[in-house]
């Protein structure tokens, strides 16, 4: 006998879990392509940030991984800021490079750690951190707070960076740059520097989000483990209209979407696990048909002549 | 004929950069750097055998999915959903291939061929609608498809394409009659010969047509191409796009009909984001890409041996490959900053291709 209120509220735990990296890559891509800056490297830093959070959490626990991981993704975003936004690269390619660079050197690097096979690396996770009273209310209780404590600055970050976009004077200088990148240097603002710092706090986000994949959610770290999700984070900037707080909402979609493959089985549906995996790139594709004539992007994003 | 020699020398740094990295990081991580370099060169041009059966064989996905990036981005747009748009076509071929009971070899092999273009051109009819209708970026409409191709070749092989037995995921094998000839004296497909075709044809196409002309004007500023009234962007992109997936589903139908002779998982290690450096070492032009494909092709097949005989992970390959394209990158870049100052310099531009 089902409970169907049960299997909900395991629907919904599921999606938070899997909404969380991709929240966090999302928000971080968000600054980053506000200020007129696609990186496609995310990707590349969403696994050099779980491969840093696996490496932390091997030698010291899961809390340093976190830390390693933040950095892990830094470095990466160092790397693509030098030749997008240092050298004026074009990004999409220089972002592409990125991810293959860090894909080869993840790969490489873990077996050095771990040995050849590699298998069976287990690490410890982050537990759910239940908050009192809260965790109890029926259906959402738990998805919502008795969680990791990465979906918590998840939750946290999305408001912090929606004030840090709209609210102070490096967010609207961010904003100008994204926009009309001639005039903000006209104020006085430097371009570069402040694409620079858009990126690497993407990178932070970007690895932290590798590494809350790692500990948070799978407990071990395979080659290529990302699987696109930093590319997908990238199309859920636009899907939540470059905007953190429509980034947040936009990963909470795709995550349920992902688990509501859990319900059906439940159900005792008998639809090939396959069409699961398609739709929520497929319902992505669809939200983007719909959102994007819309909104404008930033109207410098991409864009590296100022 | 100045920056066109200048591009030469800029890609093959990028290659000498991405190879003494990779000798450096080697040596740094403890392996015999000399002995792994040595793995690599007779892994790919070690043998006769090595060079077409391993090598050779490799580089007619990378030249045509190379070709079809280049395609694109003459005309100002990034494909990055090849991957997609090659399980495309190798679905489409091998139904095609398993289903050829009977037809004759002449029939049987462009039928499969043309499937597979069918099937990449179709996979790409969507991010084109979707760009030229809604307005949503090529780059992630082509990239989420990926995801969509992989899941749908997934499910192809352990449901309506599984083979008979129903144990292993994968399909039946394709019919002899659908099984492109080897080249004799070899285990190199006639696939390479093709991919040479359309190297040429799209050389052709880039600089002897009116068609050919227009695109790269529009790929080298949309707006000035408008603005002169002869370009009707969307359709040029549209079709350079289609195009772009065509080249991509005939690899595709090719790995099925050359080399697997079955519809499996995985068929592709990452052939179309590799052949973005392919495309971008050649500097987009067809001939280039011929060769830039043998020399990644050869770099994929050395790290096999790499790994074999020297222990050393074959993933690392994929450093030496981006390495290389962000040395190109860098390279241009510094480029046009030579070329700015000497505008200023001289107040005039004189020899930009």
């Amino acid at each position: 006998m089902i409970d169907p209120m049960a299997v909900a509220a395991d629907v919904l735990v599921a999606a938070v879990g899997i909404a969380t990296p991709l929240a966090l890559a999302a928000t971080g891509e968000t600054i980053a392509e506000r200020s007129g800056v696609v990186n496609l490297g995310v990707e590349g830093a969403m696994l050099f940030g779980a491969l840093g959070g696996a490496i932390g959490a091997t030698a010291v626990g899961p809390v340093v991984g976190l830390g390693i991981g933040v950095l892990a993704g830094v470095l990466v975003a160092a790397l693509f800021a030098a030749v997008a936004i240092g050298a004026g690269a074009d990004q999409i390619i220089t972002g592409t490079a990125v991810t293959l660079v860090s894909v080869g050197l993840t790969g490489t690097i873990y077996r050095q750690f771990y040995g050849p096979a590699g298998v069976g690396l287990s690490l410890p996770t982050l537990s759910p951190l239940p908050l009192p009273i809260l965790s109890d209310t029926p259906l959402i209780g738990s998805a919502l707070f008795a969680q990791p404590v990465t979906t918590y600055a998840a939750a946290a970050l999305i408001p912090l960076t929606w004030y840090l976009l709209f609210r102070t004077r490096f967010g609207l200088a961010l904003r100008a740059v994204g926009e009309d990148p001639p005039a903000a240097r006209a104020a006085g603002v430097s371009v570069r520097m402040v694409r620079t710092w858009a990126v690497l706090l993407g990178g932070a986000c970007a690895g932290l989000a590798g590494a809350t994949l790692v500990l948070a959610q799978v407990g071990t770290f395979t080659e290529r483990m990302t699987a696109g999700r930093g590319f997908i984070a990238i199309a859920i900037v636009v899907l939540g209209r470059w905007n953190p707080v429509g980034a947040g909402l936009a990963a909470l979609l795709f995550g349920l979407a992902t688990a509501l493959q859990f319900a059906l089985q439940a159900a005792g549906l008998k639809v090939p696990y396959q069409f699961f995996l398609m739709f929520p790139y497929l319902l992505t594709l669809l939200a983007l048909a719909g959102a994007v004539g819309r909104v404008k992007a930033p109207a410098a994003l991409g864009r590296n002549e100022y | 004929m100045r920056s066109s020699i200048r591009a030469l020398g800029t890609s093959l740094l990028a290659l000498a950069v991405g190879l003494l990295l990779l000798a450096v990081g080697l040596h740094l991580a403890g392996y015999d750097a000399g002995a792994a370099l040595a793995a690599l060169w007779d892994g790919a041009f070690g043998s006769w055998r090595a060079f077409t059966g391993a090598t050779l064989l490799r580089s007619v996905p990378l030249i045509l999915i190379g070709l079809g990036f280049a395609l694109a981005l003459r005309g100002g747009a990034l494909n990055i959903g090849a991957e997609g748009q090659f399980y495309a076509g190798a679905i489409a071929a091998a139904w095609v291939g398993v289903h050829a009971g009977g037809w004759a070899p002449w029939i049987a092999l462009p039928s499969v061929a043309l499937a597979g273009i069918v099937g990449g051109t179709m996979w790409m009819a969507l991010p084109v609608v979707l760009k030229l209708r809604f307005g949503v970026l090529e780059v992630i409409s082509t990239l989420l498809l990926n995801f969509v191709a992989e899941a749908l070749v997934s499910w192809m092989v352990q449901g309506p394409m599984q083979e008979p037995s129903g144990i292993y995921p994968q399909s039946a094998p394709i019919v002899e009659a659908a099984r492109l000839p080897m080249l004799p004296g070899t285990r190199l497909h006639l696939g390479f010969v093709a991919a040479l075709i359309a190297a040429s044809i799209l050389t052709w196409i880039f600089a002897r047509t009116w068609w050919g002309f227009r695109l790269r004007a529009l790929g080298e500023g949309p707006r000035a191409a408008e603005v002169s009234g002869r370009v009707r962007g969307n359709r040029m992109i549209a079709v350079a796009l289609l195009g772009s997936g065509a080249l991509a589903g005939l690899a595709g139908a090719f790995e099925v009909s050359g080399v697997s002779y079955a519809l499996y998982q995985n068929l592709s290690p990452g052939y179309g984001f590799t052949a973005i450096g392919v495309a971008l070492l050649a500097r987009l032009k067809p001939s280039a890409i011929v060769l830039t494909g043998i020399v990644f092709a050869a770099l994929e097949a050395g790290a096999g041996a790499m790994q074999r005989d020297a222990g050393i992970p074959a993933v690392t390959v994929y450093v030496v490959e981006g390495v290389i394209i962000l040395v190109l990158l860098l390279g241009d870049a510094a480029a046009r900053r030579g070329l700015r100052r000497q505008v200023v310099a001289t107040g005039a531009v004189d020899g930009i291709a």
